[in-house]
């Protein structure tokens, strides 16, 4: 494919869902038993032949830093690219970012550097199986300046949202910030194609006139300025903007089907880690779960995600709940719709319980 | 700059395991799976890096594709080092003669050049067919502290199994004045492990005499221990009172996987000081829909059948109404819907048709006569057909 460099923003939408974030990026937010939000998309550009990607990050990035290190598992500890952080406070910019743009515009000293033609930018607050191989060639075919990702589904109450207006050609013709509108609409996935040197040109124009969106100061009128296509992504797509919306993209994986599409096929890349395989004793009864390596099952367990190391003493029982990694439920408990954060423990007897619409949270490092 | 290294490993993995069949009919011993995501040669090298020894040569010489593949650069133990690290060691050509290793001595000592380069002061041959957990480091600081020339480590073992190993008789101190290879009428039960420290110098000089020596053959426990000790040399023996599991035959495989079971188990993987390393697959975590009890299952299953006192390995499926029962499934092994699987070792990519049935009930398949003690065992990559049938204490090298 074209030669195209990756960047990604791993510090954004965090007020989203505070009490995941309050404590890491929104890209290393534990996801799917052993997985971090931001494995996604990198996955999906390793997957599509990229091998250098930028990082961007912001501030709580040590989480993130930690599960990177230095990309060897994605495949991108590399002599020549590979992963490349990219914090704040470098080249351009001297303050902290606060928007899109500003973020954009401390990304510049590395997209001057890159020799490869074209650049992909995406977010890591979703979960998606996407060859971004194919948005290249769709932008090249279309003669783009600038393709931008959408997908069909009913808008949902959002921190920042766009959608489209497409032409039957493809080409956008209408672009709407945070709109009112219901119903199922063109949503941009915030993927993004270009031409480095077209982007480069476009964030270096915005910082000398002062702009401070990429939506409304550039993309908006951008209809009307260049040649701006839609590339519509059929496939699965979850984003995180809430913790309900955190719960259901995970619980989705019970799903064969979904699990199929996103797990199979093409792997996603991880940190690998060295626990035992999970262990279910004689008293043990599991129905519709994930159970990650390190688990040990003496309860009952079911519609659950349990991430790597987490423990179901005897007598428990947990239903509808995402437990992350080393989470200790002791005997006796009774846990539904809980959302539990890393390394807790539910002492002996405890009853919680959320529902559907409103997980139970249990904040990292918690004694109940 | 230190360009030295105290200690380096020698691992002998080129054996063929001829007792474990069809499980090695292309892989070397060191590279079968074990315990749902390890393979054998997982315990000795992360035994090396949690024992601080970050220098291993790994001798291979029989089907050693698997086993290179898996190591790779060793980066899963750690082991991928600017100096030292893993290495792989395979018999190679040279000006004066071209030889495959004859006997473990002999593959030591071809690897002298490899050795010397790191100037160690101590060697320690390991073996790749043995399931523990041990601390090198402890047995080297043993071997220290008496001065020996060779340390060998050593377990207790029932008097009667006496004369299956190579049997140590220690004066009180724990030198060694004897040493038999697999004796009749033994007179201790004190059986070496095939772990072994060596002073370097020593382990050099005598790998010498005996590359000159016709007559030996070339062998650590026949030739080369036995010489030290005719001349006087200084042998001590280490005990070690952990788990500690030869896996060279079917049956000993089998018991040595169901000793992970259980919340509390005859051997612990899970401990969090000692951190048991292996190549990790890239699998999500496994599904788990039927009913699983007594078992452990690797990442990337898809569990809707029914699993008993099993190690279900990585990315196997086991579809609706199968059951799996006193079983172990190495990895990628697809069993389908009504398959009944009982008291068998089935080897990586193995499909498993509909209805079939794989060995029989424990109970009843111990009394059968066979080379496995009645456990069925299913060669790497074939397939049984619908309603295809295996008997206990098989051996299956072909499509059934």
């Amino acid at each position: 494919m074209a030669s195209t460099v990756g960047v990604i923003f791993s510090s954004i939408n965090e007020e989203n869902v505070p009490e995941l974030t309050k404590v890491r990026s929104m890209g290393s937010i534990p996801y799917g038993g052993r997985y971090r939000l931001v494995d996604f998309a990198l996955s999906n550009m390793v997957n599509s032949g990229i091998t250098t990607v930028g990082m961007i990050t912001k501030n709580n990035y040590q989480s993130l830093m930690d599960h990177l290190g230095t990309g060897k598992y994605w495949d991108l500890a590399r002599k020549d690219g590979g992963l490349i952080l990219l914090p704040p406070y470098s080249g351009e910019s001297e303050t902290l970012y606060k928007n899109r743009l500003e973020a954009l515009k401390g990304a510049t000293a590395f997209l001057k550097k890159v020799k490869e033609d074209f650049v992909v930018i995406a977010d890591s607050d979703a979960v998606y199986k996407l060859d971004y191989s194919k948005v290249i060639d769709y932008h090249i075919q279309k003669n783009a300046d600038i393709t931008l990702v959408y997908h069909e589904h009913t808008l949902k109450k959002s921190h920042y949202n766009m959608t489209f207006d497409v032409a039957k050609d493809g080409r956008i013709t209408e672009i709407e910030i945070n709109p009112t509108a219901t119903g199922i609409r063109k949503n941009y996935i915030n993927v993004m194609v270009a031409r480095t040197s077209f982007l480069l040109r476009l964030i270096l124009d915005a910082i000398q006139r002062g702009y401070t969106s990429f939506g409304k100061d550039i993309l908006s009128p951008g209809t009307k300025l260049y040649n701006l296509y839609a590339y519509k992504f059929e496939g699965f797509y979850a984003n995180i903007t809430s913790l309900n919306s955190y719960f259901d993209a995970n619980m989705v994986l019970l799903d064969k089907k979904i699990r199929q599409e996103i797990f199979g096929d093409r792997d996603v890349y991880t940190k690998v880690n060295d626990s035992a395989p999970a262990k279910f004793a004689d008293t043990a009864q599991v129905k519709n779960s994930l159970v990650s390596d390190g688990c040990i099952i003496e309860g009952t367990v079911e519609n659950c995600i349990l991430f790597r190391g987490v423990k179901i003493g005897k007598g428990t029982v947990v239903k509808n709940c995402i437990l992350m990694t080393d989470n200790i439920i002791g005997e006796n408990c009774k846990l539904s719709y809980v959302v539990s954060d890393k390394n807790s423990v539910v002492r002996d007897g405890r009853i919680l319980a959320g529902c559907e619409i409103q997980p139970y949270f249990i904040n990292k490092g918690s004694l109940i | 700059m230190l360009r030295k290294k105290e200690c380096v490993a020698m691992l002998l993995a080129g054996g063929q395991g001829s007792r474990l069949y069809e499980l090695t009919s292309n892989i070397a011993k060191p590279a079968v799976a074990f315990g749902a995501k390890y393979r054998i040669i997982d315990f000795p090298l992360s035994n090396c890096i949690n024992s601080g020894i970050d220098t291993v040569g790994v001798l291979t010489q029989y089907q050693p594709l698997v086993l290179n593949e898996y190591i790779g650069n060793g980066q899963p133990w750690d082991l991928d080092r600017t100096f030292g690290g893993v290495h792989i060691l395979s018999p190679y050509e040279a000006k004066k003669d071209t030889s495959w290793y004859k006997g473990t001595a002999n593959a030591i000592y071809q690897n002298i050049r490899f050795m010397k380069m790191y100037d160690p002061e101590y060697v320690l041959i390991l073996s790749g067919d043995h399931i523990y957990k041990m601390d090198y480091d402890k047995m080297l600081a043993a071997h220290k502290a008496a001065n020996a020339a060779c340390t060998i480590a050593c377990m207790q073992v029932p008097m009667k199994e006496a004369s299956r190993f190579g049997i140590l008789n220690t004066n009180k101190d724990g030198t060694i004045y004897e040493f038999e290879e697999k004796p009749a009428a033994p007179k201790s039960d004190l059986a070496s492990m095939g772990i072994y420290i060596f002073t370097a110098e020593k382990l050099f000089k005598y790998l010498e005499l005996d590359d000159k020596d016709p007559k030996s053959e070339k062998d650590f426990g026949k030739n080369v221990l036995p010489a030290m000790l005719n001349a006087g040399e200084k042998m001590y023996s280490y005990r070690f009172d952990g788990y500690w599991k030869d896996v060279g035959t079917i049956s000993s495989l089998w018991e040595a996987n169901m000793d992970l079971l259980g919340v509390v188990p005859n051997f612990e993987l899970s401990d969090r000081d000692r951190v048991m390393c292996s190549r990790s697959p890239l699998a999500p975590p496994a599904f788990i829909e039927g009913e699983v009890i007594n078992s452990i299952v690797a990442t990337g299953g898809e569990i809707e059948g029914t699993v008993i006192n099993s190690v279900v390995g990585t990315n196997c499926i086991i579809e609706k109404g199968a059951e799996v029962i006193d079983s172990v499934l190495m990895g990628n092994i697809t069993v389908k819907a009504g398959a009944k699987i009982n008291y068998s070792i089935i080897d990586e990519d193995v499909c498993i048709g509909e209805k079939a049935i794989i060995g029989a009930a424990r109970s009843e398949a111990v009394k059968v006569e066979s080379k496995t003690n009645g456990i069925a065992v299913l060669g790497r990559g074939i397939s049984v057909k619908k309603g295809g049938k295996i008997p206990a204490g098989e051996i299956a090298d072909k499509d059934v």
